[in-house]
């Protein structure tokens, strides 16, 4: 069931190796670890010229104060010709929790980006509108982030 | 004159000319066509929109980070919530995630029984969907016709489950409970009488002169521009992609059903109704096929670190207590791994990614909200309509902000 | 409002409790919503609402406003995120008097099953709320019941107890969705001196703690 998608990695490996630092195949779905600063060149490689048309998810993860590294970005490619998803997976720095954007590659990253700059803080580098999207404008911190406590840190309050 | 303008706050400002100038509205969050909680913020030029720009997080519940303290079947609760006009659905996203992670293999008549649930639930998440539709546009006497169709669907959902619109009925591995006795009956008769109520809707509405002209050539987005923007559901069908998640990646045992997946070219309004009034159609053609095919069998997986043993059980064995005992207090611990499992909900790819770190709580668990991303691609559609049009636009969309703001 | 309060302030106890009847009668009988539905509550109180099983309209609950110029009770239906809380307070604020607050749903009565950084726990932490009901969410039935609870709770009041806020007070809250939140009002501070002394006369001039508007 694999087999498909293994032969997508193999055409990006081809192109350039230095594309994919890891493959992980798990439950059907295939992983492939992109460096940071290709993630663009893989993702239009994949969409001009294997017709991975549709970005279907783009989420932001954090994976603990203690690891490193800390963040890390999944994009979940799908294609409305051939129906494969392929995942692609960015690792961030706590330090510099910054990529490029897809979106000029696909339209529905944008509001998707929002989101995890908004949850997880991670910057999108060149993201036409990067602002909160479901958190209020003037609240303090990211509030996915493992070391910000469920409950908030303090209560409603008309003042 | 002059006096009065001295006093104006700061905050606001004061245009010379206001009517050479564009006109920003808010559509506040509290409307009653907005489909609830939803700020649209229009730029206008007399009636025409010149820029959409949606305001959500009116509704913002944290539940994804309420996910990452609950033990898994705990989460199965909170997922009720998010869109809440297809609980099911979300339930059923959320349970094949997780069963995927643990390679669960899930008994036939659970399946079944979760693909009926699914269409009843798709049915009835529609009639919402065309009642409110028809409500904003000024046809008010849908909404009783739906929710009168809708009243059936809940009580046969409540029958099973317990809960009218928050039922948690599925589990991982399988389902809450049997079906109850008499259900196959109520549930036939319910299939009965649905296509005289489909009846009534197309002589209501879909041949109605003024509902055409208010939804055909409103908002249209052609092929390409949908796929880019990732409209999914029966947004992207209306627009000609024929791509259903039940066909292209099947799951829990839709491919050996039969039925068609609606598909309409024009991009528009009309379009999109249209996709959703055959859908409901097909949601009644499978129906019937998922209950010729109940046959007695398991419910739950066997697997018994995971599943609940039946209450009998329970009370006479041991080790069924023991493990009733562990699933409940300490859950079970979920294999390290990550999954993007997407189902076909009513309003379009519903995908859970679902990362576990080996303990009985997960890391990670991101809903792709297809409302979510539907919204996104409200500007690009209302783009020089006229502001009634706006709301025939956003019910066509069929958004639910529970599920957008998550 | 205002002629009628001072009309009943002037009139001997015998002759109000008379008109309290017929006015509150009056009120009960023609409580007309205002739409807040805000999630999964809202789609159970729409059922009440527009069908024919579970009717509202037939309590007198006829028309849901969408203004809230013209509605008398807000049913608060749904869960409160931090970022709606000051809409909520803005549109209670632009209800005129007399109004009511149904808070539906466990969400609303208390942060629900979301105690989190993002829901406000309990709408009673925003606007003084008369009946709450319990559920999640609750049967369409339950707000039936609900209103019917209301409407014997406004058998019970008197005219006298309802006011507008003062109109200085109202002019200061230029920023949206505030109304300046002190210790009390003029009115309460008057209710909590005529408790204090012991000349209160009926129950409901004593605001329960909810009623006062504090921060949480």
């Amino acid at each position: 069931m694999t087999e498909k998608l293994h032969g997508y990695v193999e055409q990006i490996k081809e192109k350039n190796s230095d594309w994919v630092v890891s493959v992980v195949e798990g439950h059907g779905e295939v992983t492939v670890t992109v460096p940071l600063s290709a993630i663009v060149d893989v993702c239009s490689f994949l969409k001009d010229n294997h017709d991975f048309d549709m970005l279907a998810d783009l989420c932001g993860c954090d994976r603990g104060p203690e690891e490193d590294p800390r963040f890390e970005v999944n994009y979940h490619l799908f294609s409305t010709v051939h129906y494969q998803r392929l995942r692609l997976k960015v690792l961030l720095t706590e330090d510099e929790p910054n990529v490029s954007t897809v979106s000029m590659l696909w339209q529905t990253a944008n509001w998707h980006e929002r989101e995890t700059y908004d949850l997880v803080g991670i910057k999108f580098d060149g993201h036409p509108d990067l602002r909160r999207i479901l958190l209020p404008s003037d609240f303090d911190g990211h509030a996915l982030r493992k070391d910000y406590p469920l409950r908030g840190y303090e209560p409603y309050s008309m003042n | 004159m002059a006096t009065a303008v001295e006093n104006i706050p700061s905050q606001f400002e004061v245009l010379d000319q206001p009517l050479e100038s564009e006109m920003t509205l808010s559509m506040g969050p509290q409307h009653p066509s907005t489909h609830g909680v939803l700020r649209l913020d229009l730029k206008l030029d007399g009636e025409l929109v010149v820029n959409v720009v949606p305001d959500i997080g009116y509704l913002h519940t944290g539940m994804e980070k309420l996910f990452e303290y609950k033990k898994y079947q705990q989460g199965i609760v909170i997922t009720d919530r998010m869109d809440y006009l297809n609980p099911l659905g979300n339930n059923l996203a959320y349970v094949m995630a997780a069963e995927k992670l643990l390679d669960l293999e899930i008994p036939e008549r659970a399946q079944v029984i979760r693909v009926l649930m699914c269409e009843l639930q798709r049915i009835a998440s529609h009639m919402v969907w065309l009642g409110t539709h028809a409500l904003d546009l000024g046809a008010m006497s849908m909404i009783f016709f739906c929710f009168r169709q809708r009243e059936k669907i809940l009580n046969l959902i409540e029958s099973a489950s317990g809960g009218r619109m928050t039922p948690s009925y599925f589990r991982i591995g399988g389902l809450m409970m049997d079906l109850p006795a008499g259900f196959d009956n109520r549930c036939r008769q319910f299939l009965d009488d649905f296509p005289e109520a489909l009846e009534t809707f197309d002589t209501l509405v879909t041949g109605n002169t003024i509902w055409m002209s208010r939804t055909k050539g409103i908002g249209v987005i052609d092929k390409e521009e949908a796929i880019n923007w990732g409209l999914t559901g029966p947004s992207l069908r209306g627009s000609g992609v024929n791509v259903d998640i039940r066909r292209t990646n099947p799951y829990s045992g839709y491919e050996t059903y039969d039925f068609e997946v609606p598909v309409e070219n024009d991009g528009d309004v009309w379009a999109r109704f249209m996709v959703r009034m055959r859908e409901l159609r097909e949601s009644h053609k499978i129906i019937r096929q998922a209950l010729e095919r109940l046959k007695p069998g398991p419910i739950k997986a066997d697997s018994p670190k995971i599943v609940l043993p039946d209450r009998d059980d329970m009370r006479k064995h041991m080790d069924s207590l023991i493990h009733h005992f562990l699933i409940v207090a300490e859950g079970f611990n979920v294999p390290e791994g990550e999954v993007y499992h997407a189902i076909e909900a009513s309003k379009g790819e519903l995908g859970v990614y679902m990362k576990s770190n080996g303990g009985p709580k997960p890391e990670r668990v991101h809903f792709r909200g297809p409302s979510f991303v539907n919204l996104a691609a409200l500007p690009v559609m209302s783009e020089g309509e006229m502001v009634a049009d706006v709301v025939a636009i956003i019910g066509s969309l069929d958004i639910v902000l529970g599920e957008i703001d998550r | 409002m205002g002629l009628e309060n001072t009309l009943f302030e002037s009139l001997p106890d015998v002759v109000t409790v008379n008109l309290d009847a017929v006015v509150n009668w009056a009120r009960k009988s023609s409580l007309w919503p205002a739409t807040f539905g805000l999630a999964c509550c809202a789609i159970e109180m729409m059922n009440s609402a527009a069908s024919s099983r579970n009717d509202l309209s037939r309590f007198g609950a006829e028309t849901f406003r969408a203004s809230p110029r013209q509605a008398d009770v807000m049913i608060v239906s749904g869960r409160v995120s931090r970022k709606m809380a000051p809409v909520l307070r803005r549109v209670y604020d632009q209800m005129p008097e007399p109004k009511w607050v149904i808070s539906m749903g466990a969400c609303a009565t208390s942060g629900g099953v979301f105690d989190n950084y993002a829901i406000v726990q309990g709408v009673d932490k925003i606007v003084p709320v008369d009946i709450y009901i319990p559920g999640c969410p609750p049967r369409p039935e339950m707000l039936v019941h609900a209103i019917l609870m209301l409407q014997d709770k406004i058998m019970k009041e008197s005219v006298k107890d309802r006011r507008d806020t003062f109109e200085a007070e109202s002019r200061q809250s230029i920023a949206p969705g505030t109304l300046p939140v002190t210790e009390a009002t003029a009115l309460e501070r008057e209710m909590h001196a005529e408790v204090d002394a012991g000349t209160a006369t009926r129950p409901y001039s004593v605001p329960s703690k909810h009623e006062r508007r504090r921060s949480s």
